[in-house]
């Protein structure tokens, strides 16, 4: 046999691939989205709470903060998740049985939460001074400011980092499978890897492979058009536009329309 | 006041403004270790016009921004119509002081338009149809209403510090501080910022103006104040200031810019 046709056959053997992808279709690809989109919803909301108590006024806040960040961007992920996978298991066990994904999940955002409350940190540092004192010079309070204006600002400077997280967190996923997986909730890593191990070449975890670019090329490219967007600004201004400069969490409700005149 | 005076920035359908008397009195502040004031004192009547000169560093912007309480004072108290303001609650007493700055500080994420009605809406609690209207006409008065769609950032720098003065008016201030609204202007571009201000306080806006245009605050001030190393050390009407200045460090300062 020559050693081409073998090299070519241990990774493009197409049998072995036409096998695993059903499994990968209907069971690896739906778990490996659930396990990153539900880690970067949490790890994105605590991310930003995480920049905020980082860039406090009060030092209390500002401590743990900077403690947690250093803890969890300090660990390889694999140790995190074995630790909080395998060291929670107990009471996890009593909660909602042999099921690895919520402790996953909550190791996956804990991850991602030190990332991320960094990238923001960072981006909503980078505002200038001047915009927070415009702001409280208009009457702003110092809550108002940073949600109206700062921290749109400053996240959005950021949001190419903040994609390639999301790149991060969707390769991550696969070391789930160190915390044991019941059939039904294998993801693509591991579907591969069985797969890879009943036919004894590697092609099923090529095509494992080829699901997860086909996940994160699309994401990188996103990042890129953000950027060029952030850099070079955008054409698509209406003039009432309420185009997100509030943000979801650190907002209070709109004001509703009273129509009296300050005098 | 003439008829050609009405086109002026705070003219148009909404009621003239209710200037305030401001009196700053004995301001102290430091940094650190660093005492940046050192007892500055300063008066103007409502309606009237005050220029700050001295040289970089002498703590111009540093005063101006205890009026409005963007930093608080050592010592020393601020009064509004004769009313101690430094007790109260500070956003309230921004609500009825405008200010502009030297970088504009614009909101950039959002249209200029939104600039103005997002402070209506929030903090004058107007409704979207009253603050869409009073943007517009305030827009209007600084001669940008073309711009309302605009991002700030595609705007010229004397646009924007018009759009700037725009948003702190169109809050219908009874103070309005400038610090330096000009210095970061393309030469050609001071004189339109300017005369909007002039026109101002021609209208009887009360304000207080930090500014190296030694033209204008002769023209326009009706008390220059000289600060040098936190300290006021002459004030008084311009023509004194400028054509009989008494103390050595005025005399060498306008040497030095004029
Ligand atoms: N936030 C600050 N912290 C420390 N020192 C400051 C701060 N702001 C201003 N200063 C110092 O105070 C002095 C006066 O500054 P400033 O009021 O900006 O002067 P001016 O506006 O007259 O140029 C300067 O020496 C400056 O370095
Ligand atoms: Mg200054």
């Amino acid at each position: 046999m020559d050693v081409p046709a073998t090299l070519w056959d241990s990774f493009f053997d197409w049998s072995s691939m036409r096998e695993a992808l059903g499994d990968m279709v209907t069971t690896g690809l739906p778990n490996t989205l659930i396990l990153s989109i539900t880690s970067a919803l949490i790890g994105t909301v605590l991310g930003l709470l995480l920049a905020m108590a980082g860039i406090a006024r009060r030092r209390w806040l500002r401590w743990p903060a900077r403690v947690y960040t250093d803890i969890f961007r300090g660990l390889p992920a694999v140790v995190t998740i074995l630790l909080i996978g395998v060291g929670l298991s107990q009471p996890a066990m009593e909660l909602w049985g042999p099921n690895p994904y919520p402790l996953g999940i909550l190791a996956l955002s804990l991850i991602a939460t030190a990332y991320i409350g960094e990238i923001f940190r960072s981006g909503i540092q980078s505002v200038e001074a001047g915009q927070l004192e415009a702001a409280r010079a208009l009457g702003f309070s110092h809550a108002a400011a940073m949600a109206l204006v700062i921290i749109p600002q400053g996240v959005r400077r950021v949001l190419p980092a903040w994609v390639n997280q999301l790149i991060a967190l969707i390769k991550e996923s696969s070391l789930v499978y160190f915390l044991g997986l019941a059939a039904g909730q294998r993801e693509l890593f591991r579907i591969g890897q069985d797969a890879a191990a009943n036919s004894g070449n590697q092609s099923a975890l090529v095509l494992a492979g080829l699901f997860y670019l086909a996940l994160t090329v699309p994401l990188t490219h996103l990042v890129n058009l953000v950027d060029r967007r952030l850099r070079h600004g955008r054409r698509r201004d209406g003039a009432g536009t309420d185009d997100g400069d509030m943000l979801l969490l650190t907002g209070g409700p709109p004001v509703p329309a009273r129509g009296e005149e300050a005098r | 006041m003439s008829d050609e005076e009405r086109t002026g920035p705070a003219a148009g359908g909404e009621p003239a403004f209710s200037p305030a008397g401001l009196t700053a009195r004995d301001i102290h502040l430091s940094f650190g270790r660093t005492k940046v004031l050192r007892g500055v004192d300063l008066d103007v009547p409502p309606g009237g016009t005050a220029c700050l000169i001295g040289p970089s560093g002498s703590g111009k912007s540093t005063f101006l921004r205890t009026i409005n309480r963007l930093l608080e004072p050592d010592r020393g108290d601020i009064l509004l119509d004769g009313v101690s303001v430094l007790d109260g609650d500070p956003d309230a007493l921004r609500r009825q002081i405008g200010m502009v700055f030297q970088q504009f500080n614009l909101f950039p994420h959002m249209s200029v338009l939104r600039n103005l009605t997002l402070p209506l809406r929030r903090i004058r609690k107007l409704s979207a149809d009253e603050a869409e209207e009073t943007a517009r006409r305030q827009l209007e008065l600084v001669g940008l209403a073309d711009k309302a769609g605009a991002r700030p950032g595609s705007l010229s720098g004397g646009q924007q510090q018009r759009v700037a003065i725009a948003r702190a008016l169109a809050m219908r201030p009874r103070v309005m501080l400038f610090d330096e609204a000009t210095s970061a202007l393309d030469p050609e571009l001071v004189k339109g910022v300017l005369g909007i201000m002039s026109d101002l306080s021609r209208q009887g806006m009360t304000m207080v103006v930090v500014t190296h245009e030694m033209g204008f605050a002769r023209e326009v001030a009706d008390t220059v104040a000289f600060l040098d190393r936190g300290v006021a050390v002459e004030s008084g009407p311009p023509e004194q200031i400028f054509d009989a200045p008494r103390s050595p460090r005025l005399r060498r300062f306008l040497s030095d810019v004029l």
